[in-house]
């Protein structure tokens, strides 16, 4: 009790140091929280990917299509439960600014492979028996207020015309992680269209969303799949739906990799300025801690008092940043929509934001404490005065 | 006839200066008994304080014989003297070195908690302590709240709380004026005369070491006058 006491009244002796030293460790484990969440956002579709869902698309290239003849033989393959499919529509509702994800999708077969998105079974009925139906996340109804019985205005861009569609449910997502910021529709409706004004593009789809029965079996079906359309003219290329993700983010690296090195420097500037606040600290007391040395006390109690008060200030900064942090990035998450479906600070990062704060605490004492505990009594006593 | 409580023999320390070696005591030889009030006198420089230091254990000879109360201090490790200073020793310093963010009441039961008390006893034996030195009224206020004569009184109390056997102090009125110093040393000469405190102190003020019982002079780091062993 008295070494807290003394802990928290050596760090509040000077109260303008101190604050100003909180205040930058708050604004670096903030900057640290905020910069990892943005990163966890970019990786947040392949963490949501589940282990029993495969990818299956053109080997070429992903804007080369497959038949939809594929479906039948891939479903044949050991080990597949089910067999959906979607197209990347890329409709513009309004304005080109408005944008957000919109898949034509096999209906009912799709929807069973993921689970993750919750629809009440009468809006699901709904939407399965409307040609034109289409569901939309919350998010994405939130941001843009579609309600249920809302029609939909798309202007297509790979798919020529107006295409009306009219939401028929809204889907929440069974984890805080699950993408809420898509819409799904039909692709029977896209290709009854395109069979009209396109037909040469009918039939076509752009992957297949494999479900399979255990996720050690994903490299041998894969391979099982590949091997039914080995030499065809649309060859494919199957992976996990992770690894299909993690392709995407695999093209922005570079940008996440900056982020990640701010991130860390942030943190490595603010141990810096802490070190030499706790120094100066250290420097102020040698005379304290001769007196502290000569009345008996020995090393353990000096490297409490300075790791105590290098701690307390490194935690209280966390907690300010930290406490921040989700007000700031549940705003943030609303303000860029649903360019990032999913925007929220995860429970990794808070770890890493307190574990950054323990570390440039424990950085900070650590020379002041050397110095404190070899000084020699003498000399120590003789800067008083 | 009993070992005096502080036995010096043919004790020697210097100090590296550079590439200098200063020699600052040289060949001392001393006792003290249990019960004194001795003040070591002399010139900056002459060493006293050094001797000081050297009988509270914060210090080491270079060589000779130390023994405090039948104990090899010289001989000591640090883990070893910093505890044998926490039980035998009270330290009065000439600016007090008091923890400037702790209360008087703070400051006393500072080395008490190198002691096995429990809380109640601690407080028990503070109140007590800072009544002796007339603070009892003022253990709730911090050193920047209080004179420089009720700072070096809580000082004496932080000293005198733990009931060493010998208490050290280093010009402990050069800080003072003259009032708060006379009060002092009145505080002083009561803690050896009325307590049977042995209390060794270091002073440039002739008026100061008046009041002690005994006289040791000191003079480029030999010894000119005292008790001799």
């Amino acid at each position: 009790m008295y070494s807290l006491r003394l802990i928290f009244k050596n760090a509040m002796r000077h109260k303008l140091r101190t604050g100003l030293t909180v205040l930058g460790l708050v604004v670096a484990i903030f900057s640290f929280g905020l910069l990892q969440t943005v990163v966890d956002a970019w990786y947040a579709g392949s963490e949501g990917a589940s282990n029993t869902t495969l990818i299956t698309r053109n080997k070429t290239s992903l804007v080369f299509p497959l038949p939809l003849s594929y479906q039948a033989r891939i479903r044949a393959v050991p080990g597949v439960t089910g067999v959906g499919y979607a197209n990347w529509f890329q409709g513009v509702y309004k304005d080109p600014k408005n944008f957000f994800a919109q898949f034509a999708v096999s209906g009912e077969s799709y929807l069973n492979i993921y689970p993750d998105y919750l629809l009440p079974a009468e809006e699901r009925a709904a939407f399965l028996h409307d040609r034109k139906g289409c569901i939309v996340g919350r998010k994405l109804a939130d941001q843009y207020g579609f309600k249920v019985g809302d029609t939909i205005p798309l202007k297509g861009t790979i798919y020529p015309g107006n295409w009306e569609l009219v939401v028929r449910g809204i889907y929440d997502g069974r984890q805080s992680s699950t993408n809420t910021a898509t819409l799904f529709f039909h692709w029977d409706y896209v290709n009854e269209t395109v069979k009209k004004i396109m037909p040469r593009r009918a039939n076509q789809i752009g992957v297949y969303v494999v479900q399979i029965n255990q996720p050690e079996n994903a490299a041998s079906i894969s391979a099982a799949v590949d091997k039914e359309f080995a030499n065809s003219l649309a060859e494919t290329l199957t992976e996990t739906e992770k690894a299909f993700q993690l392709g995407f983010v695999s093209m922005s690296e570079a940008i996440v990799m900056a982020i990640r090195v701010v991130s860390f420097v942030v943190i490595i500037i603010i141990a810096a300025v802490m070190a030499n606040t706790m120094a100066m600290s250290a420097r102020e007391r040698l005379g304290e801690y001769a007196t502290l040395k000569a009345l008996g006390f020995g090393p353990a109690f000096l490297a409490l008092m300075i790791f105590g008060e290098s701690m307390l200030l490194a935690l209280v900064g966390a907690a300010i940043g930290i406490a921040i942090l989700f007000p700031f990035a549940a705003f943030l998450g609303k303000v860029m929509g649903t360019m990032f479906p999913v925007f929220q600070v995860s429970q990794l990062t808070v770890l890493l934001q307190v574990v950054a704060a323990l570390t440039i605490g424990a950085m900070a004492a650590i020379a002041p404490t050397i110095r404190a505990v070899r000084i020699n009594i003498v000399d120590g006593l003789r800067s008083i005065g | 006839m009993s070992e005096p409580l502080v036995l010096i023999e043919h004790l020697t320390k210097s100090y590296r200066r550079g590439d200098q070696v200063v020699e600052v005591l040289r060949d001392i030889s001393l006792n003290i008994p249990a019960g004194e009030f001795a003040a070591l006198m002399g010139p900056s420089g002459s060493g006293k304080s050094t001797l000081l230091n050297l009988i509270a254990g914060i210090d080491k000879p270079d060589s000779g014989v130390l023994r405090i109360n039948g104990l090899d201090i010289a001989g000591m490790g640090e883990s070893d003297l910093a505890r044998w200073r926490a039980q035998n020793v009270g330290f009065i310093f000439q600016f007090y070195n008091l923890m400037p963010v702790m209360t008087a009441y703070e400051n006393v039961e500072l080395p008490l908690l190198l002691t096995p008390l429990s809380r109640r006893e601690r407080r028990e034996r503070v109140e007590l302590t800072l009544s002796m030195v007339n603070l009892a009224d003022r253990m709730d206020h911090t050193p920047n709240e209080l004179s420089g004569g009720q700072q070096q009184r809580v000082a004496i109390a932080r000293a005198i709380v733990t009931d060493p056997t010998l208490i050290v102090a280093d010009e402990p009125t050069g800080d003072l004026d003259r009032a708060s110093a006379s009060e002092i040393l009145g505080l002083l000469q009561q803690l050896n005369q009325q307590l049977g405190k042995t209390i060794i102190m270091v002073t440039h003020d002739a008026a100061a070491a008046a009041r002690a019982r005994t006289l040791i002079h000191l003079e480029k780091g030999e010894l000119i006058a005292g008790q001799a062993a």
